[in-house]
């Protein structure tokens, strides 16, 4: 007899792990619906798989999002799904919630073969989705917002019904929420109870929660703890999306880490006992990644040694809010050389975002100094900045970086427009407008083209039909070719596959070696030590340690970063 | 950055190709779906008025006829194209940058308001620096009325949208007022303001009819627009600021100014639909002498994509049908107001063969490797 493993899932011939005694006659997998294990006479004996992904691949233009990923959800538990930004979690889920089709690759809903098309398909089949953002309307009631999308017989709303069937799920599974209060009037917390109970209130027996804890106090997320366990008791299924390691520790019976596109692995969760601590480092060790380093996979990266210069941007104190007017980075200080990568990790929403945004002249500091060249430029305009040297490759390429509707020649004058040789004006002293060149624009983009090795349809085609790789090899290209002083860099490499982020690596270090100073933000260790000469850690507004790369390892900074 | 390596066969051969692949781009014609939906239009509304009981060829004879088949018709067509095409081409610069102006009624207004002022007061000069000096005073004072609602949008992130309509009131109900009381024709009865005098006028172009020089100043600007959109700094960044605002502000270009560039240049082109009414037609300030030019410039601003050059064969078809309306009517017994539905039909057909030219358009289609395919996935977004 063959060894069975904890959730493999081989279904012939089956045994208990716990007491290995053969289940004959089975159950699973010839009785195609079996609703909660609960439910049947031999639930005690065996988990049901409710769920089954088999080898889902998923590729973008340029990316390979998901990579032959297998998982099972059993009935009953809470699965976390672990990994860093861009693992791959987010699109598996909404493969999973029919939003994305997969590009090869099975799926099993109580070991039947099913093709998830659309959310609404999902929700048949019994799955339902409680987004990171809300998808409820402030101005309806509770009852009205879980109606939404929802079949029914005839032209009248039967609210009465709704509202006593919701008033029923709340106290089967403890949900506390009133059905005619109004959304607008609900706390972040009861607005995600709202989503859990339509979700249940379509029949659904598998939820997946993207990171519900991200909006939370800790008071309601330790509430949703709760409600978990009295879901899971109920014979409900849970994936919770998660990069906290803390919290798989709370809830979760397993969890499955996703890195890169891959599966790591699937790991059985001890909520209590000696085994505690283990299991969380080598979660993550899983997430941030060891055995594939980057000196293994690319063999191209060569780090020469530089002379590094006299410090060009210099930050002291800053400190900056954001859009919700809260204090995200509490008094920065650091500096960046000539010729010196600076690294700075931590995990994403650590006020990384806003440093760029101040440091690039987008947003307004409320204290500190910014030296650039030994110049004062404190919430100085971008334009200004950007004469000064910097470059900018931003975090949000589509929205910071681009213009999608233009096409590629407008898009890369997008900084230097108003310069020579793009523009000229006729009588210099006299008013009048800037006349655009486009003979030397169309060259310029043709050089780029073919030196960033762009893959375009045409080069007048418009940026929206390139890829995200070569939208990002072209912003890389248009700040560099600008000849920067100091190069702010956030996810660089972000949603790029091995070969387009060798390519970046390899223009950055040459940048390097030509005395620029590069703030690189990633929340890739790998990137990070594969290119800093300095690693800094960002750790809730702050920096928590800053290390020589040679001194710095994967430990240290995993543990700066999870802020312990 | 470095030379390209012009030595490397293999590309130069790449850039040859693309440089004669260039003009590919230009072989789709939005030109032709344009009058393929004119056409389409003109089917539809016959299939109307067979209904009604009429001949729809004897009715769009009458219509073609009476909007260009006299010289009468065909000046008064341009003269109604005059407001339309100022007003249109101020819209183009406002909607390029994505500031939906829907005041250029109250800006057409304005420069009316501006030209009375200065024809009834300012002294003497020769015609030619009368004019410039109306013509700037008017561009201003519908730049000026434009630029209010520019600032509170760029300053407060009020929707201008909301502004420049209820603007529209305060200025057309403020000239209202003005013709009833402070600016009203010494001695006269009717509301309406005293004549200007005969140096603001306007010259006509042709005797014995109502087409004065306002049409040549429309044509002039569509020139200078499309320059100013396509050739220079000023054109590319209202373009940018329109598209992406937020890859605008990252690259330096000052996002709130060019807004209300965008809107004053807006505005003062209205401003000079203005002073073409009060300088060119009436030479007196009137109520109501807009029968709503500033919200049909809205449409021929859209219908000709935003192009300045297209708004003046755009404006020139709307206004063939207000004037070739009432000849149809006599003539075929067709009601005028038939004129609306084909105008609705046309607004409709060009829509939603743009909605089609744009999924169909063969660029769409890219496969992964660049190539283009007519099979391959959609690419939007």
């Amino acid at each position: 007899m063959e060894v069975w493993e904890w959730g493999s899932g081989d279904s012939s011939t089956l045994s208990h792990p716990h007491t290995s005694i053969p289940l004959y006659p089975l159950p699973y997998p010839h009785t195609p619906i079996l609703p909660y294990p609960h439910t049947s006479p031999l639930s005690y004996l065996h988990t049901f798989i409710l769920l089954r992904i088999d080898k889902i691949t998923k590729r973008f233009p340029g990316v390979l999002a998901n990579d032959q990923i297998s998982l099972e959800i059993e009935a009953g538990e809470v699965h976390a799904l672990l990994g860093q930004n861009g693992a791959g979690k987010t699109t598996l889920m909404n493969i999973l919630y029919g939003l994305y089709q997969p590009d090869s690759g099975q799926i099993y809903f109580k070991d039947r073969k099913v093709k998830i098309s659309s959310p609404r398909k999902a929700i048949e089949l019994g799955i339902g989705m409680v987004h990171q953002h809300f998808m409820l309307i402030p101005d309806f009631t509770v009852a009205e917002n879980i109606l939404i999308g929802f079949k029914q017989r005839g032209p009248f709303l039967n609210l009465k019904r709704v509202e006593q069937a919701v008033a029923e799920l709340s106290h089967r599974y403890r949900l506390q929420v009133d059905p005619t209060a109004r959304v607008q009037h609900l706390s972040v917390g009861s607005r995600q109870r709202v989503e859990i109970i339509k979700a249940l209130y379509r029949g659904a027996e598998l939820l997946i929660l993207d990171e519900p804890t991200s909006v939370l106090t800790p008071q309601e997320t330790h509430e949703l703890f709760q409600i978990l366990r009295t879901l899971t008791a109920q014979g409900k299924s849970v994936i919770f999306i998660t990069h906290k390691l803390n919290e798989v520790m709370q809830v979760c019976d397993r969890a499955t880490v996703l890195r890169n596109g891959r599966k790591v692995g699937t790991v059985k969760i001890q909520q209590e006992g000696p085994e505690k601590e283990v299991i969380k480092e080598n979660l993550a060790r899983m997430m941030i990644g060891k055995e594939v380093s980057l000196e293994t996979e690319r063999t191209a990266l060569k780090k020469k040694p530089v002379q590094f210069g006299k410090e060009v941007l210099k930050v002291e104190e800053l400190e900056a809010v954001n859009d919700q007017n809260r204090l995200v980075l509490k008094k920065i200080s650091f500096s960046v050389r000539a010729g010196e990568i600076l690294g700075i990790a931590g995990v994403a929403g650590n006020g990384q975002s806003e440093l760029v945004e101040v440091l690039a002249g987008l947003r307004k500091a409320v204290g500190g100094r910014v030296f650039l060249n030994g110049q004062e430029v404190l919430n100085e305009p971008p334009r200004k900045l950007l004469e000064g040297g910097i470059a900018h490759i931003p975090e949000d390429r589509l929205r910071m970086g681009l213009v999608l509707d233009l096409p590629l020649p407008e898009n890369a004058i997008l900084g230097s427009f108003h310069k020579a040789p793009f523009s000229f004006k006729i009588g210099n002293a006299l008013p009048g407008p800037r006349w655009l060149n486009y003979t030397e624009i169309r060259k310029f983009t043709e050089r780029l083209i073919i030196s960033y090795d762009i893959k375009t349809p045409h080069p007048e085609a418009t940026m929206r039909m390139l890829s995200g790789g070569n939208q990002q090899k072209f912003i890389v290209g248009r700040e560099l070719t600008r000849s920067p002083k100091v190069l702010l860099t956030v996810q660089p490499t972000m949603g790029l596959d091995i070969k387009a982020t060798e390519f970046v690596h390899q223009k950055f270090l040459e940048q390097r070696e030509n005395q620029v100073a590069i703030l690189l933000i990633s929340t890739e260790l790998d990137e990070i030590l594969a290119l800093s000469d300095r690693v800094a850690v960002l750790y809730e507004g702050q920096i928590v340690g800053l290390l020589p790369a040679d001194q710095a390892d994967r430990e240290i900074l995993g543990r700066w970063m999870s802020g312990l | 950055m470095k030379k390209p390596v012009e030595k490397n066969t293999e590309k130069n051969r790449k850039v040859q190709e693309w440089r004669r692949g260039r003009s590919f781009l230009f072989l789709y014609s939005p030109l032709l779906s344009f009058f393929l939906a004119i056409l389409l239009a003109f089917l539809l509304s016959s299939l109307l008025i067979s209904w009604i009981g009429a001949s729809p060829l004897l009715a769009f004879k009458a219509l073609i006829l009476g909007a260009f088949g006299s010289l009468n018709g065909f000046t008064e067509t341009l003269v109604k194209a005059t407001p339309l095409m100022l007003t249109g081409l101020g819209l183009c610069v406002a909607f390029r940058s994505k500031v939906w102006n829907i005041g250029a009624e109250g800006q057409i207004h304005l420069g009316a308001l501006a030209t009375t002022l200065m024809g009834v007061y300012l002294p003497h000069f020769p015609s030619f620096i009368s004019l410039t000096l109306t013509g700037l005073a008017s561009f201003f004072a519908g730049g000026f009325w434009a630029a209010i609602p520019g600032w509170l949008k760029i300053r407060w992130g009020v929707n201008e949208i909301i502004t420049t309509l209820m603007m529209n009131y305060i200025a057309i109900l403020g000239i209202n007022y003005a013709v009833h009381v402070p600016l009203k024709e010494p001695g006269g009865f009717l509301p309406q303001s005293a004549l200007i005098q005969p140096s603001v006028e306007l010259p006509i172009l042709v005797e014995r009819t109502r087409l004065h020089a306002g049409i040549l100043l429309g044509i002039a600007g569509a020139g200078v627009l499309h320059i100013l959109l396509a050739r220079t700094t000023l054109g590319y960044q209202i373009q940018v600021v329109g598209l992406n605002p937020d890859a605008g502000r990252c690259s330096g270009i000052p996002v709130g100014k060019i807004i209300l560039i965008a809107m004053v240049l807006s505005g003062g082109f209205a401003g000079l639909a203005g002073m073409g009414e009060i300088a060119g037609v009436h030479h007196r300030l009137l109520e109501n002498f807009s029968p709503g030019y500033g919200y049909t410039a809205i449409v021929v601003a859209l219908l000709a994509d935003l192009k300045p050059l297209a708004v003046i064969l755009v404006s020139i078809l709307f206004a063939a049908l207000i004037v070739g309306a009432d000849t149809m009517q006599r003539v075929a017994g067709v009601p005028n107001s038939l004129v609306l539905i084909i105008e609705s039909l046309i607004v409709l057909f060009v829509l939603g063969s743009r909605a089609l030219s744009y999924v169909r358009h063969p660029l769409f289609f890219v496969k992964d490797n660049g190539q283009r395919t007519t099979e391959g996935k959609l690419r939007i977004s």
